[in-house]
């Protein structure tokens, strides 16, 4: 059995690729699209706000705008856009050829795909979501319309796509990390992505419940929600806030460990405190469980439930300073190189303490009671999310680019998108804290004048366009280097310490000729420490077993897409129940496919390797 | 060890669901898998218990629940996750033939106790309680038919395993297959351990 | 091959397994008889109809959760070796599954 030498067309190659580094683009490039998405949303609602009495856009589209922002944000282009980048890097980092799932990992992707695109059609087919991103019951059993559904919906099967990435990455770095590579010698990158996916795990399942128990209010007739036949409209905010607070840390933690990457390598040191960094992490992960109250302070939990969780949340303070002060030290004597990926994780360092010092100061549940639903909240979470999660992603792409494309972003015009995107930052959200302090609603459309927030709205308006152009220079920047671009040396940025700066930028098809045999922390590193060029090898070079590539995550997201549509329109029109069974019919007809037939992978023969080395050495 | 390869009684590994690195992610997968399943009822069985007496003039549990009825399926459920650790211990002592019987019988198992609940439902249809009657009844019901829909799917998985492999018999390839079908059944049984107690015992006891 | 031997005869180690399996197979069907035991006495207290609530409903699931040990541990094997990681996932599933129970019966009143 030789391999074919398989010529496809670009677009069916990705349609059907199981490789993790295509499907970290896949990720990157839909991510990518719906930030812009959830940024041009942001910047009407800027628009709407900068001066009293604006009539840019009506109070019901304002709330559609408002509800999709966050939505997009959170659920299309965050956890996607850390998801491109555990893909391309957590495999390589551990020493693995693979992810322990590749058929599901396509999969997670493409329901990930298509459930927000089915929320995103809501735009077209009578109005968008507009009950706010938690989308609580009592207002949105009332929001007239498909809106909610496409909510409901489109979450619901986005939220499988994120569960089944989550348990795939979980396996992958249990069971697929290379000889040596101990759990304490893991790249932190790798340990915060493992305990994010933990978090998945247990996180999503209750968003899962929340989002059943609204469908069946909204389209099946059940009485969750209906406080006439019994309901409690109670259970969804604790069922979404179980959910809702550990995705923050979800997003957040992976942001920690890309900045503790960066750190320690633009530092040209070791991370300090590794193992209590790691231990850090598991804690967060943790104590992010038992907090997820404090969003319900004001909805009259009592003194002792209020109180419990106020205490929990605060105490999540100390593993996040134990962070802090680490990265402090690590560069602390350093040799820093101010690089743009190091300009991110320096300007990140007093930006996210702002975000958790707010985040304490509303943890005090009595103080909560003024600062609740009030742009003092905005700004606490804009804090942790831009200064944290943004910042990550956008110091990340920088970083990874090499390896991820093999051709460097430009450095000039990546430190201009920082300092554009950083001021642009603070000036937005810095103001609103005061705003907030003054008295603003947060999920106003708009104030009257008089009341003292005129300037304060003006400034944060003309910051939002600091990011936007922040954010076109990246784009400008990444087409300009995908044109000419300078090729990229394996090594990328010369000082790299883990494995993925290794092999090849970008990394082969089968990542590693050799598995390689890790010899400590820092795995790269330590090779280059002792004068070697490349990694020990645990094995003889020899036939490489792949994946086949497969349609068939496409097809089972698809058909969940169309059976999306058929059970929100049932009432509607006589032909909904039967789009709906034919949809869940393609979705189980190909699980079944996927079932029966057999899928033993190929090979790609030694002779290839040896022939695919020499070119990537020679480039 | 290659997956196709074919195997005999001697050279099959004691544990064959975990011989082959696709073998040891599945079961790994799973389990963590179960470990979310887990959570998903919880977010019911709390749900449930937060709005089991709010019947809204409707039928209350204690006036439904037919203990019966229901103890017949929970002996069902139980005696059917018996038969699959049976369908086990035959695939490790690589009986094919008693595999595939076991494994039949569970599915049989699993299909009387599916009717029971179907009919179940359409009784207390009858009686009134709907399931938008009350806040009482839609939470029964979505608790219950997710444990039933689970039910309704590991039948079908289980069917399909057993007629994709009845002539190729068993190997590396389908052994972790069968091991996770096994241990879905028994997750939803331990699931309905917890319905019979917390949804119709302590309905009953009021 | 690995064949997790130790004499290198596959007829011995073959005989030796079935044995072991045969064993295993012994405490399944223990268990499964005080599973059903454990179910009985449930159903009994509750269709006994003399005991209070406030002694039936701790009691009947304590016995679930002494029933759902013997499914995990027997039927589901997560007493034998390697089952270490599936066991911490369970036990964080049961964790997280315990506090929003516990949250529903405590602070949700309306």
């Amino acid at each position: 059995m030789s391999t074919v030498a398989r010529k496809k067309s670009l677009i069916w190659d990705y349609l059907t690729t199981v490789d993790h580094k295509k499907i970290a683009i896949l990720y990157l490039i839909a991510g990518g699209i719906f930030f812009i998405m959830g940024g041009i949303e942001a910047l009407i609602i800027r628009i709407q706000l900068a001066v009293p009495n604006n009539d840019f856009v009506s109070a019901g589209f304002y709330n559609e705008v408002l509800t999709m922002h966050g939505t997009t944000m959170i659920f299309l282009a965050a956890t996607p856009l850390l998801f491109a980048l555990m893909n391309a890097i957590v495999p390589i980092q551990i020493g693995a050829r693979d992810v322990a799932f590749p058929f599901l990992n396509a999969l997670g992707f493409w329901l990930f795909f298509f459930g927000g695109l089915f929320l995103n059609c809501s735009w077209f087919l009578g109005g968008a979501p507009d009950a706010g991103w938690t989308s609580y019951a009592s207002l949105s059993l009332e929001s007239p319309g498909h809106g909610i559904d496409f909510y409901v919906l489109g979450l619901q099967v986005s939220g499988f796509g994120t569960l089944i990435s989550g348990i795939n990455f979980l396996v992958t770095i249990v069971n697929m990390r290379a000889p040596g590579m101990t759990y304490m010698r893991m790249p932190l990158f790798t340990w915060t992505t493992f305990v994010a996916s933990a978090l998945i795990l247990f996180a999503f399942p209750p968003l899962t419940a929340g989002l059943l128990l609204l469908m069946m209010d909204r389209l099946f007739g059940g009485n969750f929600f209906d406080p006439a036949l019994g309901g409690n409209t109670i259970i969804y905010e604790h069922l979404f806030w179980i959910f809702g607070h550990p995705e923050v840390y979800i997003l957040v933690l992976p942001a920690f460990g890309i900045f503790s990457e960066i750190i320690a390598t633009f530092s040209k040191k070791r991370l300090f405190g590794y193992s209590s960094m790691v231990f850090a992490v598991v804690l967060i992960g943790f104590l992010g469980f038992m907090v997820w109250a404090h969003h319900m302070f004001t909805t009259g939990m009592g003194p002792i439930a209020n109180a419990i969780f106020a205490v929990a949340t605060m105490a999540i303070a100390v593993p996040t300073g134990i962070k802090i002060f680490n990265w402090l030290f690590t560069m602390w004597g350093g040799n820093i190189r101010f690089t743009t990926p190091m300009l991110y994780a320096i300007g990140f360092i007093p930006s996210f303490v702002m975000g958790g010092v707010t985040g304490v100061m509303n943890a005090t549940a009595p103080a909560d009671y003024q600062y609740h639903d009030s742009y003092f909240v905005v700004a606490h979470f804009h804090y942790v999310i831009v200064g944290g999660v943004v910042l990550a992603l956008l110091a990340g792409t920088h970083y990874w680019w090499p390896k991820m494309f093999g051709k460097m972003l430009s450095e000039k015009l990546g430190k201009l998108t920082f300092w554009l995107f950083f001021t642009g930052f603070h000036l937005t959200f810095f103001i609103q804290h005061f705003l907030g302090l003054m008295g603003m609603p947060r999920r106003v459309f708009t104030f009257l004048p008089g009341q003292g927030w005129e300037t304060g709205n003006l400034i944060s308006t003309i910051g939002a366009f600091f990011m936007a152009a922040g954010t076109i220079v990246l784009l400008i920047n990444i087409v300009i280097t995908t044109v000419k671009g300078k090729k990229a040396e394996a090594d990328a940025w010369g000082v790299g310490r883990t494995l993925e700066w290794a092999v090849s930028s970008p990394a082969p098809e089968y990542n590693f000729a050799q598995t390689p045999l890790v010899r400590g922390l820092d795995a790269f590193w330590v090779e280059k420490m002792e004068g070697k060029k490349g990694l020990t090898p645990a094995e003889p070079l020899g036939d490489i077993h792949m994946p086949n590539p497969s349609f068939l995550p496409f097809v089972i997201s698809l058909g969940l897409f169309i059976a999306s549509f058929g059970f929100m329109y049932y009432k509607d029109y006589s032909w909904g129940l039967m789009v709906g069974i034919v949809g869940l019919l393609i979705t189980f007809g190909a699980m079944f496919l996927r079932s029966v037939i057999d899928d033993h992978g190929y090979h790609i023969h030694k002779e290839e390797i040896i022939e695919a080395e020499k070119k990537g050495a020679k480039a | 060890m290659h997956v196709e390869e074919k195997l005999t009684a001697e050279t099959f590994p004691a544990s064959p669901e975990k011989a082959t690195l696709e073998g040891k992610n599945k079961f790994l997968g799973f389990w963590f898998f179960l470990g979310g399943e887990t959570v998903l009822f919880a977010s019911l069985f709390a749900t449930f218990l937060a709005l089991r007496d709010k019947t809204a003039g409707g039928p209350t549990a204690e006036e439904l629940f037919k203990l019966p009825l229901v103890f017949v399926a929970t002996m069902l459920l139980l005696t059917s996750s018996l038969t699959s650790v049976y369908a086990m211990y035959h695939m490790k002592n690589f009986d094919f033939k008693k595999m595939q019987l076991w494994l039949g019988i569970t599915v049989l198992l699993g299909a009387s106790f599916l009717g029971l609940e179907i009919f179940e439902f359409s009784e207390y249809v009858h009686e009134g309680h709907k399931f938008s009657t009350s806040a009482f009844s839609s939470a029964f019901y979505t608790l219950v038919g997710l444990h039933g829909s689970h039910v309704a799917f590991g039948l079908l998985w289980i069917l399909t395993l057993m007629i994709r492999n009845a002539k190729r018999g068993l190997d590396l390839y389908n052994a972790p297959k069968f091991y996770v079908a096994s241990l879905y059944w028994h997750f939803i049984d331990v699931v309905w351990v917890f319905i019979f107690t917390v949804v119709y015992l302590m309905g009953m006891v009021g | 091959m690995a064949n997790h031997t130790n004499s290198g005869n596959p007829n011995v180690d073959l005989a030796y397994r079935r044995k072991k399996n045969a064993e295993d197979m012994k405490h399944q069907v223990i268990s499964f008889a005080l599973m059903i035991f454990l179910t009985l006495i449930a159903f009994f207290a509750v269709g006994y109809d003399q005991f209070s609530p406030w002694f039936s409903v701790p009691f009947i699931v304590l016995l679930a959760a002494v029933q759902v040990v013997f499914q995990l541990y027997y039927f589901m094997h997560m007493s034998h070796k390697g089952h270490e990681l599936p066991a911490l996932f369970l036990y964080g599933g049961v964790f997280v599954a315990f506090l929003t129970i516990w949250a529903f019966m405590t602070v949700v009143w309306w």
